[in-house]
C-alpha cells in the first residue's frame, strides 16, 4: 500500500528534478527546507528524525537533492520527506511535506478494535512494519 | 514518435550569435569589466575568450550538437592586490548571465572554512559551504593552504577529497575557483593532480605597472570625492615607485591602505591648521605633505624599525 501523506503523493514519485524546483519554490518563499526520514509511517508520527540542519542559507536547491541523495544512500529503505518550515510570524509553522523517498515494499496498515466498556469499541491503526523492531522494519 | 518530430522541429536550424549576445547581457558585463578595471589585459581577453566559448556552447545546445555541461571550474593565480576576487564576482555575474549557474550568488571561503578543528567535523563543514555555494560560485581564496603536505594527518586532504568529489559530480549545480599566488599554486596543482585536471581556465593576473597603480589611486580617492593636486600626483607617482621596491608590497591593496593613511595625514594637518571656515574644495584635496610624510620615502619598514608597532604590512605604508 503506497502511503498517502503530504503533498503529490497521489502523483507518480517524483524525479531528482521534480523535487529541486519544488525545493526551490520553498526556497524562494523563504523558508528553511530540511530532509526527514523514519521508519514509522503512521499519520500520527510527527516528528521524523532530522537529516542535518534545516537549511536556512542556501539560495539554491541543489544543495537541496544533494542532502536527500546522501540520505537516501544512508538509509534508502525508509521514507525521506523534504518539509519547509516557514518562520515568518503568524505561521511558525510546515508549508509544506512532501514525500521523496520510499521503502520498496509498503505493507499498509491494520484495524485494531479495542473492546471499550459497554459495547464500545474503540478502533485504531497500526502499521504491520511497526511490528518489527525499530531499524529492522522494511529489511 | 510524435514527441521526438517536436523535439525536432522546435530546435532552431540558425543561431545568430550576436543577438545572443545581446539578449544574455553579456556585453553589459564585458564593458563593465573594461570600465571598472584597470590594466590586466591578459585578464579581460581570456574572460572575453571564456565568454565567447560559452556562448557558442550555449547556441550549440540549442542546436542539439553539445550536450554535456562544459567544465567551468577555473584558477586565478596572482599577487596579492591583483583583482583576483573583482574579477571573480564578475565572472559569477557572467555565468549567471549566460545561464550556466542558476542564482549567480559568490561565496568566498578560505581554508578555515573548510576545514574542521578534530576528526569528522571537516566533512560536514566542507559540505556546509558547498551547499551553500550551489547555484553559484564558490571562491576559494589562497587555496594552497587546504594541502598541507607536512602534516599528513592534516583535514585539508579530507576538505580536497569532498571538493573534487562535488566539482566532479554536481558540475551543473556549482563553479570552484581556486585563487592563490602563482607559485604556491603551482605547487598545490603539482601534489594534487586531480586538482588541474578538472580545472579547465588558469587565469594569470599580472602585476599593475605604476602608471596603471597611479590611475587606481586616483580612481579610488574619486570614488569617495577626493582628489590629488599636482604636486600630491607627483608624489604618489614616486611613492609607488618606492613602494614596489619594498616588502609586503600589495599591488592595488597598498595603493588603498596609503590612500588610507594619506586621508588620516590630510585630517590632522586641516584640523591642526585650520583657522577659520575651511571650503569643500580643500576638504577633498590630498596635497603633497600628506604623501610625503609616509615612512616609504624613507625607506620603508626595511631601513628604519622605530618603535614597535611595525609588523604587518600596515605599519610599511
Amino acid at each position: 500500500m503506497k502511503l498517502m501523506q503530504g503533498q503529490f503523493s497521489f502523483l507518480p514519485d517524483l524525479s531528482d528534478d521534480d523535487i529541486r524546483v519544488q525545493a526551490q519554490y520553498a526556497i524562494d518563499n523563504g523558508w528553511a527546507v530540511s530532509v526527514e526520514y523514519t521508519d514509522d509511517p503512521h499519520p500520527r508520527n510527527t516528528y521524523w528524525e532530522m537529516w542535518g540542519h534545516p537549511m536556512f542559507d542556501n539560495p539554491d536547491a541543489a544543495a537541496v537533492v544533494y542532502e536527500v541523495n546522501a540520505c537516501r544512500k544512508e538509509h534508502g529503505s525508509t521514507y525521506i520527506r523534504v518539509i519547509a518550515f516557514d518562520s515568518s510570524p503568524g505561521w511558525e509553522s510546515i508549508r509544506m511535506s512532501f514525500i521523496v523517498n520510499r521503502p520498496e515494499v509498503e505493507p499498509g496498515f491494520r484495524v485494531v478494535r479495542q473492546e471499550g466498556e459497554g459495547r464500545t469499541v474503540r478502533y485504531t491503526i497500526e502499521s504491520y512494519a511497526m511490528r518489527e523492531p525499530e531499524g529492522s522494519r522494511y529489511a | 514518435m510524435t514527441d521526438e518530430t517536436t523535439i525536432q522541429d522546435a530546435r532552431p536550424t540558425s543561431v545568430d550569435l550576436a543577438a545572443a549576445f545581446e539578449e544574455s547581457g553579456v556585453r553589459d558585463v564585458l564593458r563593465e569589466l573594461d570600465e571598472t578595471l584597470i590594466g590586466l589585459e591578459p585578464v579581460k581577453s581570456r574572460i572575453r575568450e571564456t565568454a565567447a566559448l560559452l556562448l557558442v556552447d550555449k547556441a550549440r545546445r540549442q542546436m542539439g550538437l553539445a550536450t554535456e555541461t562544459p567544465t567551468l571550474h577555473m584558477s586565478f593565480t596572482g599577487n596579492p592586490g591583483t583583482g583576483k576576487t573583482t574579477v571573480a564576482l564578475k565572472m559569477a555575474d557572467l555565468l549567471h548571465r549566460l545561464g550556466y549557474v542558476r542564482k549567480g550568488h559568490l561565496v568566498t571561503v578560505t581554508r578555515d572554512d573548510l576545514v574542521g578543528q578534530y576528526i569528522g567535523h571537516t566533512a560536514p563543514k566542507t559540505k556546509e559551504v558547498l551547499k551553500k555555494a550551489m547555484g553559484g560560485v564558490l571562491f576559494i581564496d589562497e587555496a594552497y593552504y587546504l594541502y598541507r603536505p607536512e602534516n599528513e594527518r592534516d583535514y585539508g586532504q579530507e576538505a580536497i577529497e569532498i571538493l573534487l568529489q562535488v566539482m566532479e559530480n554536481n558540475r551543473d549545480d556549482l563553479v570552484v575557483i581556486l585563487a592563490g599566488y602563482a607559485d604556491r599554486m603551482d605547487r598545490f596543482f603539482a601534489s594534487n593532480p586531480g586538482f588541474r585536471s578538472r580545472i579547465a581556465h588558469h587565469i594569470e593576473f599580472p602585476d599593475y605597472s605604476d602608471p596603471e597603480l597611479l590611475h587606481i589611486s586616483e580612481r579610488m580617492l574619486a570614488r569617495q570625492n577626493y582628489r590629488f593636486d599636482e604636486a600630491a600626483r607627483q608624489a604618489m607617482a614616486q611613492y609607488i615607485a618606492a613602494r614596489r621596491g619594498q616588502s609586503h608590497f600589495a599591488n592595488a591593496r597598498s595603493i588603498r591602505n596609503a590612500l588610507d593613511r594619506a586621508r588620516l595625514r590630510q585630517a590632522n594637518r586641516l584640523f591642526n591648521e585650520a583657522r577659520g571656515p575651511v571650503d569643500a574644495d580643500t576638504l577633498s584635496t590630498i596635497t603633497e605633505p600628506d604623501l610625503r610624510a609616509s615612512r616609504v620615502f624613507r625607506g620603508g619598514l626595511d631601513a628604519g624599525l622605530d618603535g614597535n608597532r611595525t609588523t604587518g604590512q600596515q605599519a610599511a605604508e
